[in-house]
């Protein structure tokens, strides 16, 4: 299934895990590129090899906490069961909440009666209750608190989605300085200085200023800002310095940052990016895992010469038909030539009948409800075939001629081989750019993920894709 | 077809592709369209293989027929500052602004503000009319924020509310609601044929429908061909391995007898993804929504597939004026001659959403 052919060096997950110095791994990358079911994964493998993890996750999906056996994550970190834990090992999850995390940091540094007022302050409430840069910096202070605990050996985080993967690493610091600065500051001058008759010692510049914002977004909204600010302001040395504290762990030995890809063109664009960063930044790069990599057992039949063998069999086997194929996974704009009442082909036609392969009619034995020009949703029929390993005990469908059956099968390995190749050109493109890391690569999986067998099915194609990237 | 088409979709669905294409699509037959893109990630231009994207408008493609894309990346503190220059003839204070922090704030920190911001930018465009009276745009077309923070994104009304109370963002806020909440607006959400981005969008679908938000269309992106159905491949399970092996040495397949076990593989994961794609399908037919499908580009995305993926969706009536009624759109038609009674084993309908049962 291997896909290598250049120099990356592999990366092995299994070492990483293993390495007791190792304290948080963070999986970073682009949106839908399996960050989180990675974290997931990975932390069930390093719970099963011996050690105590906790894994924080920032949004998942109801089905990856059900895969945990947790049905709703919290803000505090369950135990996962059914871990074989290997002794010492143990598995906790939690999701990130950031508003609970957010009062629980104002209630922690400051006393009940200031802590009453921040919290229902209006600006504190939409601060904390999300927008750009405070779920990035929850996340950075609940991995601050879950390390300070010291109760897990291993603690590995998922990011945010974030509109870009590099907003995990600069909203902490941009809402710290933001909190800590010296607009804050200008704002709640005239609040601290006694109202209007502290403008006067303001120049004109800053209280045209505050003058204009509150224009722009009404009077009330700086009243609340700066009732807000002044509330805070015992906190305020705190923020910094814990946005420091974080961004200083993060850079520390004990830290590996993994970047989290899919073999797609914007994906790695971003974990590119990423990596740039990570060093500019002196964060500590463990490597790249790549999701969903796809690989042929018949790789050695190339694209064109499945093609070529299945057009052959097309003529021997349909002469009576139009043997029309075109380039598979590449649409053609004519609609399929044949009339389904045309003789039977186990080829179903494509969702839209937009390759114009020939057509079949409905009443033989190939069943698939595929319209022929308009694309419709299907009816879940039974589970789909197992992976054949010696089914005897399946009659043959004479059906379907051994010719059609052939080119169907030869289609399907074109249509493989053109996937394969351009994640391969994809990858390339990364690997010319950043030849040092280390890379693991995780074969697709046919399906979607359940269980706690689906994570570790996930966890021995990271720890295989180690092998597999490096074999060169 | 509305004026304002957001195309929103979970990250990793291919959401600014799709934006593009519909915006290719648009703009046919002598139309206008603008292409804008709100998060920075300079998208449009990569797509269109063209430099970045200024804080512009500028023409990026011309469609067939000789319809014009236009494109934009706005940029919310470019934005502000317009806006201040527009009702406060600011002028070189707004440098002062910027050096205090003040637009920075307003503009990355103050709660829906940006969103206000990027969203009033694109309904002017929206709204905009020339010397003549007429549309500058027939259509605006809007990569947005993925479907997780699609319905806060857009209802900048409620965000804002709460905080500004009075003066212009307020203002600002609630004229850009009036145009987000009406008919001129359509919000689609793009998925894969796959369970975590069809259940994000079922939620995100249930979301802007309590924000009373204007849900058009699902559009499933990257559908792979079905080039084998299960009938055939249990039949290549059973004992015809050592025929396919002949078989395929005659077509010209060298050392064919070791390839047949491989090939029975490939199809048996194929077989299994067709079967999780269609409980998929069966999921999303029950959101009862007009839906559009694109093909998977196997040769990965350029600008040529742009034009193929722009041509299909005019294939399927999407821009097509007269074809667009809700419901109407394709993949929500029903119709197809039922065909044999299939097997018992697919004979078992399943909920409302199964028209097709053993078809």
């Amino acid at each position: 299934m291997t896909l290598s052919t250049d120099i990356a060096p592999g990366l092995d997950t299994d070492a990483l895990l293993d390495d007791r110095g190792i304290r948080i791994v963070v999986c970073c990358g682009s949106g839908g590129v399996g960050k989180t079911t990675t974290a997931a994964a990975l932390g069930v493998r390093a719970a099963e090899r011996g050690r105590k993890v906790v894994v924080l996750t920032i949004d998942p999906a109801r089905r990856l906490a059900q895969s945990m056996g947790i049905d709703q994550l919290d803000n505090i970190p369950r135990r996962v069961e059914d871990i074989d834990g290997a002794g010492s090992g143990e598995l906790h999850a939690m999701m990130l909440d950031m508003k609970r995390t957010f009062d629980e940091t104002v209630e922690a540094h400051t006393d009940a009666e200031r802590a009453g007022a921040i919290l229902e302050n209006p600006f504190y409430q939409s601060l904390s209750a999300g927008f750009a840069g405070t779920q990035e910096y929850m996340a950075m202070e609940k991995l601050g608190q879950l390390r300070a605990r010291d109760e897990w050996d291993l603690i590995i985080v998922d990011t945010p989605p974030s509109r870009s993967a590099l907003d995990f690493l600069d909203a902490p610091k941009r809402l710290g300085s933001f909190l800590d600065g010296k607009f804050i500051r200008l704002l709640i001058a005239p609040a601290k200085i006694g109202g209007r008759a502290g403008m006067k010692f303001l120049n004109v510049g800053m209280s045209m200023m505050t003058g204009t914002l509150g224009k722009l977004l009404g009077g009330q909204f700086l009243r609340d800002v700066q009732t807000f600010v002044t509330a805070m302001d015992s906190m305020f040395g705190g923020f910094r310095t814990r946005a420091d504290a974080t961004y200083k762990l993060l850079q520390a030995p004990g830290t590996a940052f993994l970047v989290v890809a899919t073999p797609e063109r914007d994906a790695l664009r971003e974990a590119a990016y990423f990596v740039e960063r990570l060093a500019a930044e002196e964060m500590p790069l463990a490597g790249l895992v790549l999701n969903r990599v796809h690989g042929s057992g018949a790789a050695r039949l190339s694209a064109e010469r499945a093609l070529a063998a299945a057009e052959n069999l097309d003529d021997v086997g349909m002469a009576d038909q139009p043997a029309g194929n075109a380039g598979l996974g590449e649409p053609v704009d004519a609609p399929a030539t044949t009339s389904p009442e045309t003789p039977a082909s186990p080829l179903s036609p494509e969702p839209h009948g937009r390759t114009p392969h020939t057509s079949r009619p409905q009443d033989r034995a190939t069943r698939t409800p595929e319209p022929h020009d308009v694309p419709e949703p299907h009816t879940p029929s039974a589970p789909p075939v197992p992976p054949t390993a010696d089914g005897d005990d399946v009659p043959p469908c004479d059906a379907v001629s051994v010719e059609q059956l052939a080119a169907g099968l030869l289609r399907l390995h074109a249509e493989r081989m053109q996937v394969v190749a351009r994640e391969q050109r994809t990858r390339d493109g990364f690997t010319a750019l950043h030849p040092e890391v280390p890379v693991a690569e995780v074969a697709a999986l046919p399906g979607d993920v359940h269980d706690l067998s689906g994570l570790r099915a996930i966890g021995e194609r990271l720890a295989a894709g180690a092998a597999q990237a490096g074999a060169a | 077809m509305s004026r304002f088409q957001v195309v929103s979709g979970k990250g990793g669905t291919g959401k600014t592709t799709v934006a593009a294409a519909l915006a290719l699509a648009l703009a046919t037959e002598g139309r206008r369209t603008l292409l804008v893109e709100v998060e920075g990630r300079q998208g449009i231009a990569q797509l269109f293989e063209s430099e970045a994207l200024p804080y512009e408008e500028r023409r990026i493609a011309v469609a067939p027929g000789g319809g014009e894309v236009h494109a934009l990346a706005i940029d919310a503190e470019r934005a502000l500052l317009d806006y201040l220059q527009m009702f406060y003839k600011l002028g070189s204070a707004g440098r002062a602004l910027r050096k205090l922090g003040a637009i920075d704030f307003a503009t990355t920190i103050a709660p829906g503000v940006r969103d206000v911001l990027l969203t009033g930018k694109a309904c002017e465009a929206v709204r905009r009319k020339d010397k003549q009276g007429r549309f500058v745009y027939d259509h605006v077309i809007m990569d947005a924020p993925p479907t997780g923070r699609i319905t806060r994104f857009l209802n900048v009304n409620d965000e804002v509310a709460g905080l500004a109370r009075i003066g212009p963002i307020h203002n600002q806020a609630q004229a850009v609601m009036r145009v987000l909440k009406s008919p001129e607006t359509a919000v689609h959400l793009v998925t894969l044929l796959e369970e975590m981005p069809v259940q994000e969008t079922a939620d995100g679908i249930t979301e802007l429908r309590a924000a009373g938000l204007p849900v058009g269309r699902i559009v499933v992106n990257m559908v792979r061909p079905h080039l084998l159905d299960e009938d055939a491949l249990r039949s290549a399970s059973g004992g015809r391995r050592k025929e396919l092996a002949k078989v395929l040495t005659r077509a010209g397949v060298t050392g064919s007898a070791g390839l047949v076990r491989p090939l029975v593989e490939q199809a048996a994961e194929h077989a299994q993804r067709v079967g999780l794609e269609r409980e998929q399908r069966a999921v999303l037919a029950g959101l009862g929504l007009p839906t559009a499908e694109l093909p998977l580009m196997g040769e990965g995305m350029t600008l040529a597939a742009l034009y193929e993926l722009a041509s299909e969706f005019r294939k399927q009536g999407v821009g097509d004026e007269t074809a667009d009624i809700a419901g109407q759109g394709p993949g929500a038609s029903g119709r197809r001659g039922s065909g044999g009674g299939g097997t018992g084993r697919r004979g078992t309908g399943h909920g409302g959403s199964g028209q097709e049962v053993g078809s």
